[in-house]
């Protein structure tokens, strides 16, 4: 422990450099930018911006890019809140109740919750992968295909249990999403799969062009139409901040949050986004008011905004532990990290101790950077909201078409995200939630791969998934999911009959 | 027509059109050791043809699907409609031109603002959008035969 804190402290004193400071301040401020434009999620942010590092050093060009990741995560979030549009999918569980409180007027204290709520969560987690990142990456190492396999699914069946309406209708959304995410080439085989002709279809749906239209594009031909447009909003300057209230209930959330996170960040994947997920389905069934859900419940922003970004954190321990990197963006990291002559793994730390430590003192440093720079924002923000709506919303339409586009160069791609913003629309009038849907698409590809390999490994025995300790525990959980819903829904359905019966009774008695 | 009714009607329609396809494009189902291109496909069409019926079945709801509130159906279709029209126009027209026009139709056709603000409107968002992703952010973004 004090050796940690000796190198917390090398770590600070080279974070906290002048020069430093300004590249974390430079990657906080263009990361935030790049995160508020719709579309332009962190991983193309990284991209577009990875060559403008070239000329630095290792440690300014990695705080830099980390800057810009975390800033990034949290910029997503400002489009989701005050317009409906998720810049990524991490972001697709803060549309849902930040947007409800923007419409209630609370647009500015749902902005300030995030804020705080992200740098709670991103400084909790950058302590957890000082002091855990060895043990938990070796932990993360046990995970094969069958542990893959039966977390995703456990991760479905949770959403799908936790989420407000029937279970029966959430699973077949999570298995449409799943459909959608069969889309283009097989991976192991090369086949062209439902891509009805169009060889664009190749590489898949897109998780950007899906989840903007299934929420963006939906809410707006909902909303449109409506003989009563949303009224405009003039945010008076107490309004911007959260109320006692507010703060009260975010607490609980943002913890929850930036636990569930981190432990789900380090596993590989797309774990930030299926930790916001999570979140958000775990704060609705603990709520007292699950009914307050979708209509801006502040736990059911804090929750998944904190758990997003500590998964951040989370996603770092097997990429500078290990090496091995958890995700796409970690992966340009660790490409960033090769191209300045760093090998991340477990000889970094006795190698090149201030890069690491400096790396780690940064992230400390960034997200109060991050929260210093966003929380003045916040008024600037929430200034869209005065803006009516038959003026707000081309110009919502106009920035969806082009960051869906900006992805990649691609019409093809609008297309999807208006056949996404119709079946949103559609499904919306049928009562069915559209979540499920995004995280099948992302979740997709992983499973079919966990499942393929997993057979593969038993030569057919589909036993291997109870064979093995990790997968079979979560297979039981996740199985007891389900019984448990089935369960409250023959007690309802029982009620239901007994007050029935307890009526035609009281009619024939009278 | 019950809503629950309709979506599980739906849901086993798109079932079998995930199998019809499987079959028609001969996807190989593989073995359990080596499961092909149309095994998992087959395994979620399974699953939603069992909630298809599920939901039809076990449907508690009496919302028709006529009472769901369709009203705004034609401010919607005439939404869509528009952006359709820049999903084909971007690479031809360019985009300045495109999303200018895209404007202009939504807010004085559709939205029936006076058309001078919908004009400055539409080219300060075509051109600003542009300034901001093309030339700072280096996206690159189609331009039409005029320049635009």
């Amino acid at each position: 422990m004090l050796e940690t804190l000796g190198n917390l402290g090398l770590g600070f004193s080279v974070a906290l450099s002048p020069s430093i400071l300004i590249y974390a301040f430079v990657g906080c401020l263009v990361g935030t930018l790049v995160g508020v434009l719709p579309g332009v999620g962190p991983l193309a942010g990284i991209s577009l911006l990875l060559p403008a590092t070239f000329g630095l050093d290792a440690t300014r060009a990695i705080v830099m890019l980390a800057g810009i990741y975390y800033g990034a995560m949290y910029g997503g979030s400002t489009t989701s809140i005050l317009m409906r549009i998720p810049g990524e999918a991490a972001s697709v569980m803060t549309c849902i109740d930040g947007y409800a409180m923007a419409r209630n007027g609370r647009g500015g204290a749902a902005l300030a919750l995030a804020a705080v709520g992200s740098y709670v969560a991103g400084t909790a987690s950058v302590v957890g992968l000082m002091l855990l990142a060895p043990p938990l990456a070796e932990f993360a190492l046990r995970f094969g295909p069958p542990e893959y396999l039966a977390l995703l699914l456990f991760g479905l069946l949770v959403l799908a249990y936790m989420s407000s309406g029937s279970m029966v209708k959430s699973l077949a959304m999570a298995a449409l999403g799943l459909l959608l995410g069969m889309v283009g080439i097989d991976q192991m085989s090369g086949y062209f799969r439902f891509a009805y002709g169009f060889v664009e279809l190749g590489d898949g749906l897109g998780v950007v062009p899906v989840a903007v239209g299934l929420f963006g594009v939906a809410e707006i031909l909902a909303t449109a139409g409506k003989a009563t447009p949303p009224n405009v909003i003039k945010p008076r300057l107490r309004q911007l901040l959260p109320s006692q209230t507010e703060w009260r209930e975010s607490a609980a959330p943002i913890a929850r949050g930036t636990v569930l996170g981190f432990l789900i960040g380090i596993l590989p994947g797309s774990a930030h986004i299926i930790s916001s997920f999570v979140s958000y389905a775990l704060e609705k069934r603990l709520s007292r008011h699950p009914e307050r859900f979708g209509q801006g419940a502040v736990a059911g922003l804090a929750g998944p905004e904190s758990a997003n970004n500590s998964a951040t954190s989370g996603a770092f321990v097997p990429m500078l532990a290990l090496g091995v990197p958890s995700g796409p963006i970690p992966a340009v990291m660790l490409a960033a990290m090769m191209v300045h002559g760093v090998s991340p793994g477990p000889l970094l730390i006795q190698q090149q101790p201030q890069l690491f430590w400096g790396f780690i003192a940064s992230m400390y440093v960034g997200n109060l950077v991050l929260l210093i720079l966003n929380l003045p924002l916040v008024g600037l923000f929430v200034n869209i909201l005065r803006v009516p709506y038959p003026y707000l919303y081309p110009a919502i339409l106009v920035f969806s078409i082009l960051g869906v586009y900006a992805v990649n160069g691609s019409v093809v791609d609008v297309w999807i995200m208006l056949v996404m913003g119709l079946l949103g629309w559609v499904l919306r009038k049928l009562d069915f939630e559209t979540a499920p849907i995004v995280l099948g698409v992302v979740l997709a590809p992983m499973i079919e791969l966990s499942l393929r390999q997993s057979l593969a490994m038993s030569d057919g025995r589909y036993a291997i998934f109870v064979q093995r300790p990790i997968s079979a525990v979560l297979l039981v959980l996740g199985v007891g999911l389900v019984l448990l819903n089935v369960y409250s829904s023959v007690r309802r359905s029982l009620d239901w009959r007994a007050r029935l019966t307890l009526t035609e009774k009281g009619e024939e008695a009278r | 027509m019950r809503i629950d009714r309709a979506s599980g009607v739906a849901l086993v329609l798109l079932a079998a059109a995930v199998l019809e396809e499987s079959w028609r494009l001969r996807l190989p189902l593989g073995t359990l050791a080596t499961p092909g291109p149309a095994y998992m496909p087959a395994v979620l069409a399974a699953g939603l043809l069992a909630a298809g019926v599920l939901v039809a079945a076990l449907s508690r709801s009496t919302a028709t699907l006529g009472g769901a509130g369709w009203s705004e159906w034609r401010h919607s279709a005439a939404i869509l409609a528009t952006c359709a029209f820049v999903a084909l126009a971007l690479e031809r027209l360019g985009y300045r031109l495109t999303i200018a026009l895209a404007c202009v139709v939504l807010l004085a056709a559709v939205e029936r603002k006076p058309v001078l603000p919908a004009l400055l409107f539409a080219a300060g968002l075509a051109g600003g959008t542009y300034y901001l992703f093309d030339t700072v952010l280096r996206v690159q973004l189609p331009r039409g035969p005029f320049g635009f």
